[in-house]
């Protein structure tokens, strides 16, 4: 494995008397800016080798700076650490951490960059190197993208070695032994006579040595815990009812609140009538918010009551009211002024539609919710010169800087306590709850404000994915694709949501051609076209984000094109791609499907492949049509993420992206009336229950040789695989989702 | 004063009568494993068992509670341990967010109790109230299966 150079720095120990007796090697990142946010909190007694790890006289602390919205990252990183650390599982405790620049999130730049993720010329690392550095800089941390685990894949094991080989040295010194005598086992280090020193007993001693500068990474065969079935730390917990989420927390003192902000989103206040609703039970105060009004009571139902009692009048919404003009607007971004980018021409597009009789086609992709089942919540306590805030999130450094700023302070004076959450898909990208609950608190200073929103104030605010269509044109000859067009037209969720948080994003947006242009197919002339229409509704990373939207368009376009040749929808995407991870992930689906086999009468196979977040990932679903409508049966799916970090969560991961990609496309769209959302529950947005889920059987390969994520990339393939499906069954095609308005599932 | 026996033990609540036993059982008695998810029984994330039937918690007033049984996820074991029912979903990690899963686990301890060996039919029959935005349902199933299994084998054994 690569041997990463470290640099000691042991200028922070110095002579410090508030670290006295604390050992500190900031050893852990070569050429790392940032200093160790452990060391501001160290006790007497405490060492903290890195921003991961901090050890005392009664536990190992390990930091997991990437937020668990339910995918298990804390879990991932406490093993990466773990690994390399000689940690027992589950014999220390896992901690969020506060938000610091230290904690930058370096992997998500390999998706801003405009090379394809397997894409390792020179060009493509110069400028992918130099969008990372930009992150570093910035002290970005965030969670999503699919980059947790290739953001902490080398960083963890690292940090978890560096202290290994540092207690080593330690417990060696004190001995007269040399470390390579010692070995460590279970949190201890072990002596060659069988003497077992437990690390916490070592963390004082740990001061009295030089840093281990140079440290080797284990080759993976060596490996006690990755790679391996584990059990996630939260698993018990979760299933006891044991697991504090932020909504489960209570300070002391709280107060609890409800608010309602206009439901055209972005829309004014235009004046408000409380006094029925000040007569209620529990009621304390009602008051302004931005756009909207708040309740405070003495519990969550009679702030929920309360609020439902206010009535208001609300101004327009800054996008149009209803829902045909935005489809409007869409179809009419497809010209030159509204090109973002053109992001791939291969061959001689114009030219070889020109010569042949092109199949042409347009699809649709609605707006669709994130709505995780945990509604938004946050506690904001107001305290003199510091704001603290307890929620989930996934970018705490941009939630402080948002509380500061409503609250006038610095935002190093925002202390937040980073929560498990009831699931994101992205819904805690947003920091709208957090700020309304900070206005709420500012009026209420010293007390703790607990804001829940309703099930109903979260769907009419959702921020949803993007709406958008796309156009393909293309040609086939002698059983072959010999061109294909896509001309995609989506709102930017990017710029919508960073416009939110005050961040421009310069340049065309990637995200309204992730999942298009870059796909492996080497088809004679291929062109791919992104245009951006101006923004309607707000929209936000929804899991997976622009390729859920261009999956579906790119590969139920390159099956009508297939079909129309009247080649075999597998063989001729596996003839049409070169690079063999990609096809190798084709085959095993084709292998593990009985691809080519007879179906059965009233049953159809359909596959897709989409490559998101750097994962080349197929699908295969296989339907019925039965007399109560179509049933899926069976999913099976492959994906290459280069390493499986924990083969019992990637299953997990992979069947729930499926299910979130396929239970959307069927049932799912979020429509605007008015300027409001119509779709205020679940009743109304109901994805997949249990009687529509197949079963699902997953492969994850091995072969690239750069770690990925696997929360999002599985999500693209299933609504193209189910819609080819579908026509396969059927005859039907499906170009727009959701598909329940054109077919009946059962 | 509305009075009655909540996992086993009495307890007394003074709130209005049109109160959820939900937003009772989380704000005032600050028992939060039961979830609020929709507030409609829609979700199924706050189902609790109410005499014995599983129920959505934030569709019980306490006008309906006098001299009821209310049992929680806090309550299943019995204070032993943990039920075959979460032993299974842990055996299989059902749980990803893990937020529907005190429901789920409610729910499918009732069909249990009903049904002591389900088809598939009976199952997502009796499961598909419950909303798992994560996607965990296979794993339910499974789950399911093996608790079954589980109490199966303590009665045989």
């Amino acid at each position: 494995m690569g041997k990463a150079r470290t640099i000691a720095r042991r200028t922070f120990i110095a002579g410090s008397a508030a670290i006295a007796g604390g050992v500190i090697f900031g050893t852990y990142v070569a050429r790392k800016p940032h200093t160790n946010p452990l060391l501001a909190d160290l006790d007497e007694g405490e060492a903290t080798f890195n921003p991961w790890i901090r050890i005392s006289g009664e536990r190992v602390t390990l930091i997991a700076p990437h937020a668990d919205v339910g995918q298990g990252t804390a879990s991932m990183q406490a093993a990466l650490i773990a690994e390399e650390m000689d940690l027992a599982w589950g014999e220390f405790e896992v901690e969020f951490g506060q938000p610091d620049a230290a904690y930058y999130n370096t992997a998500t730049a390999d998706e801003v960059v405009p090379f394809v993720s397997h894409d390792n010329s020179f060009a493509a690392r110069t400028v992918r190197g130099l969008a990372g550095s930009v992150v570093k800089i910035a002290g970005v941390m965030v969670t999503g993208g699919s980059s947790s685990v290739p953001d902490s894949f080398n960083k963890l094991r690292l940090a978890g070695a560096v202290a290994r080989e540092t207690l080593k040295l330690a417990a060696a010194r004190q001995a007269g032994l040399a470390a390579g005598d010692l070995e460590t086992r279970a949190g201890a280090v072990v002596f060659p006579d069988g003497a077992v020193v437990p690390y916490t007993e070592l963390a004082v001693a740990a001061s009295e040595v030089e840093p281990v500068a140079d440290v080797a990474l284990r080759d993976p065969s060596e490996w006690r815990l990755l790679g391996k079935d584990m059990l996630r730390l939260d698993t018990r917990g979760k299933s006891t009812g044991q697991q504090q989420f932020g909504i489960d927390l209570h300070i002391d003192g709280m107060q609890h609140a409800a608010v309602r902000t206009n439901p055209r989103q972005g829309g004014s206040l235009l004046s408000f009538d409380a006094d029925a609703a000040m007569l209620m039970p529990g009621v304390d105060k009602v008051l302004a918010i931005s756009n909207g009004f708040a309740v405070i009571a003495n519990n969550t139902w009679n702030a929920f009551r309360a609020v439902n009692a206010v009535s208001a009048e609300w101004g327009e919404a800054p996008y149009p009211a209803n829902m045909p003009d935005h489809w409007a607007a869409v179809s009419a971004a497809f010209t030159d002024e509204h090109l973002d980018k053109e992001w791939r021409h291969d061959g001689d597009v114009p030219q070889a539609l020109a010569a042949g009789e092109p199949v042409l086609a347009e699809y649709r992709a609605p707006y669709v919710a994130h709505q995780p089942l945990e509604p938004l919540n946050a506690i904001v306590r107001v305290n003199p010169g510091s704001v603290e805030v307890w929620s989930g999130h996934q970018m705490p450094r941009f939630l402080q800087e948002a509380v500061a700023e409503v609250a006038g302070i610095e935002a190093d004076d925002v202390i937040f306590y980073n929560q498990f959450t009831g699931g994101s898909f992205g819904h805690r990208l947003e920091l709208a709850y957090v700020v309304q609950a900070t206005e709420i608190a500012l009026q209420k200073p010293g007390t703790a404000i607990k804001l829940t929103y309703t099930r109903e104030e979260d769907f009419a605010h959702d921020y949803p994915r993007q709406i958008g269509m796309a156009r393909g044109a293309g040609t086939v000859a002698n059983g072959k694709v010999t061109s294909y067009d896509l001309q995609v037209a989506n709102v930017s969720a990017i710029t919508s949501q960073m416009g939110r948080l005050g961040q421009p994003v310069p340049g065309p947006d990637g995200q309204i051609a992730a999942g298009a242009w870059n796909l492996p197919y080497t088809i004679p002339n291929f062109r791919m076209r992104a245009y951006r229409v101006p923004e309607l509704a707000p929209t936000s990373s929804w899991r997976s984000v622009g390729a859920s939207t261009q999956g579906f368009f790119a590969d139920c376009f390159l099956d009508e094109l297939i079909h129309a040749a009247g080649a075999d929808p597998l063989e001729e995407r596996l003839r049409l791609i070169e690079r063999r991870e990609s096809r190798q992930v084709l085959e095993a689906v084709a292998e593990m499907s009985g691809w080519g086999s007879d179906p059965g009468t009233g049953r159809g196979r359909g596959v897709a492949f989409v490559d998101s977040f750097g994962v080349p990932t197929a699908e295969v679903v296989e339907v019925s049509q039965t007399p109560r409508g179509i049933t899926i049966d069976k999913v099976f799916v492959a994906a290459d993420v280069g390493t499986v970090v924990d083969p019992v969560n990637f299953d997990n991961q992979v069947k729930g992206a499926v299910i979130w990609g396929l239970g959307h496309a069927m049932n799912c769209e979020i429509t605007y009336a008015d300027g409001k959302a119509q779709q205020s529950n679940y009743h109304a947005h109901p994805a997949m229950r249990m009687h529509q889920c197949p079963e699902i059987e997953v492969r994850g390969l091995e072969l690239a040789t750069k770690i990925r994520g696997i929360g999002e990339p599985p999500v693209p393939p299933a609504a193209p695989a189910l819609a080819n499906a579908i026509f396969a069954a059927t005859g039907q095609r499906l170009r727009e989702m959701p598909f329940n308005k054109f077919v009946k599932f059962a | 004063m509305t009075s009655f026996t909540l996992n086993g033990a009495p307890v007394e609540v003074d709130l209005p009568a049109d109160t959820p036993l939900l937003w009772i059982l989380r704000d005032e008695l600050r028992m939060t494993g039961t979830k609020y998810g929709c507030g409609v029984a829609q979700c199924g994330a706050c189902t609790v068992l109410f005499n014995g039937q599983a129920f959505r918690s934030c569709q019980l007033p306490l006008s309906v509670l006098q001299d009821a049984d209310v049992l929680t996820i806090e309550g299943l074991s019995g204070g032993r341990g943990i039920s075959p029912v979460q032993q299974a979903w842990i055996d299989h990690q059902v749980a990803q967010c893990g937020y529907c899963q005190s429901g789920q686990i409610m729910q499918a301890t009732w069909l249990l109790q009903q049904n002591p060996d389900p088809s598939d039919e009976d199952i997502d029959r009796a499961m598909s109230g419950n909303l798992c935005r994560c996607g965990t349902y296979p794993r339910i199933r499974d789950a399911i299966r093996s608790a079954a299994q589980y109490m199966r084998d303590a009665r045989d054994g």
